[in-house]
């Protein structure tokens, strides 16, 4: 019975952790979203900046997978 | 993957990450040939292909493997002179090869049955590890103690500024383990999920066929991805490179 | 999962944090990339900037000749303009000349004209004068005969002095 209790918990909490990924999906769709506001705004300055808006969306990026791996292991490897 | 006994849904969407012996089934030593060596010779043999043997006819006016070649050539060249300046170019040969394996790789374990390497955070954190260690040797023998001016933000008040330095010194530590984490995670989960998907066949029955039309989108992501990774991974190395060559805000 | 493992060595959780095989991929890892290494660093990259260079320098050398084509075809269009402008002044010259000569033709033939017609004219004024002259003398014979007459007829006496006189005197008026 512990056992599942113990699974439970796991699976709550690789739930909870794999919100996370949702979160940087709004952080990336943000820093996208921003890069085009100011891409139509100056459309000649944004090829310019095309690596910036990269680096961003993987900074944005890397904390969502970060929970998704959070999530990854406490499926796996607990 | 906990309940077989239950008779739920059997996914096991991390099986494909195992790494096997290619011969036999005997313990894993650090010389024993696996999938790993497999696929790493894979991509060793893919560079050959694309980047010796497609550029074999010199041509000036290139053919199309020709082409490819020259344009990741063209494209990582440009990216380290604008990125990290002129003196980034002495280490162009290091971030092309970096570039080179990770895309290679990426797109070598879309084949469906292959085995990412760039899976494997072992495999990522060396690339992220050489990366640091390298920045930072060179940061320091480049310019001496002044190198440490990476962390003093002269250009914030003087209160902040010791604070400032903690947070740099801390995000400059956790910079491998994100550039690691990056892109083994990305790939690992972009291939978790395509098992994922390919799990729910077995239990709808006559309508197994629809998770093709899911699978079919997530692999087309994951080829972007695939891509996106390596030039974010490569990218990265770039801007680290120029902190090492240039540490002044 | 921590509570079972499916048969041996099978997905016993995250097989990326399988640390026994760590070693074995590290060390097949360096291996690959020092060989990616070497083959781009010696093989392809030298061979692909040598084409890059190769290829900058054709399309230079084209450009080159591009450029000097140009420039020649610019001398051919100058060197056309000038004959061009040659001809046309060569041309306004010989109208020129031709039209002096026409002129200086047309001036001695007008001269020669002028003084002919002058002579004419002289002699045929001189001429009229004559006959003028002659005229008027023939007038005043018949007037002065006339004016005796009709003094005469009048039962004057005629004196041919004051008739004279009163005839030239009135031919003056």
């Amino acid at each position: 019975m512990e056992g599942d209790i113990a699974q439970m918990g796991q699976f709550i909490g690789a739930g909870l952790a794999a919100i996370g990924s949702g979160a940087a999906a709004i952080g990336v769709g943000h820093v996208a979203g921003n890069f085009l506001a100011g891409a139509l705004r100056n459309p000649s300055a944004a090829a310019s900046q095309t690596a910036t808006l990269f680096i961003g969306i993987a900074f944005a990026e890397a904390l969502g997978i970060f929970a998704f791996l959070v999530a990854l292991l406490l499926m796996f490897a607990v | 993957m906990a309940d077989e006994a239950k008779g739920g849904i059997e996914i096991h969407p991390m099986d494909q990450f195992i790494v096997k012996p290619l011969f036999g089934d005997g313990a894993i030593n650090w010389y024993t040939p696996t999938n790993v060596t497999l696929w790493l010779f894979f991509a060793v043999v893919a560079v050959t292909l694309l980047m010796v043997v497609g550029t074999r006819g010199r041509a000036i006016v290139p053919s199309r493997s020709q082409s490819v070649g020259e344009m990741a050539y063209g494209f990582v060249y440009k990216m380290v002179e604008d990125v990290a300046g002129k003196e980034g170019l002495k280490y162009f040969p290091y971030i092309f090869t970096l570039f080179m394996y990770i895309l290679l790789a990426n797109f070598l374990g879309l084949i469906p049955m292959s085995f990412t390497t760039t899976s494997h955070i072992a495999v990522t954190a060396v690339l992220a590890g050489a990366v640091f260690i390298t920045v930072t040797v060179l940061g320091f023998v480049k310019n001496g103690a002044g190198f440490l001016s990476l962390f003093w933000v002269s250009s914030a008040p003087l209160v902040l500024r010791p604070i400032l330095a903690i947070i740099e010194l801390i995000s400059y530590f956790v910079r491998p383990v994100s550039h690691s984490i990056r892109l083994a995670g990305n790939v690992m989960a972009g291939h978790a999920v395509l098992k994922v998907f390919a799990g729910f066949a077995a239990s709808l029955g006559v309508f197994s066929f629809i998770p093709i039309f899911g699978i079919v989108a997530i692999y087309a992501l994951e080829v972007l991805v695939s891509a996106i990774q390596a030039y974010v991974f490569t990218i990265l190395t770039c801007v680290y490179l120029k902190d090492a060559l240039h540490p002044h805000h | 999962m921590a509570t079972e493992t499916t048969g041996g060595t099978e997905a016993a959780g995250m097989p990326q944090l399988e640390f026994s095989t760590f070693p074995n991929q590290i060390f097949w890892l360096v291996i690959a990339l020092i060989a990616i290494y070497f083959i781009l660093s010696r093989i392809a990259m030298p061979r692909i900037a040598a084409v890059l260079a190769e290829r900058q320098g054709t399309i230079t050398n084209d450009l080159a000749a591009a450029e000097e084509l140009k420039l020649k075809a610019v001398e051919a269009e100058k060197a056309y303009e000038k004959a061009l402008a040659d001809a046309r002044a060569e041309a306004s010259q010989i109208v020129a000349e031709a039209k002096a000569e026409i002129q200086a033709d047309l001036d001695v033939e007008l001269q020669k004209a002028d003084a002919e017609i002058a002579a004419k004219a002289a002699e045929s004024e001189k001429a009229i004068a004559a006959i003028r002259e002659s005229a008027a003398e023939s007038v005043k014979e018949v007037a002065k005969d006339t004016a005796k007459e009709l003094v005469a007829v009048l039962g004057g006496k005629a004196d041919a002095k004051t008739v004279t006189a009163a005839v030239n005197a009135r031919m003056k008026g």
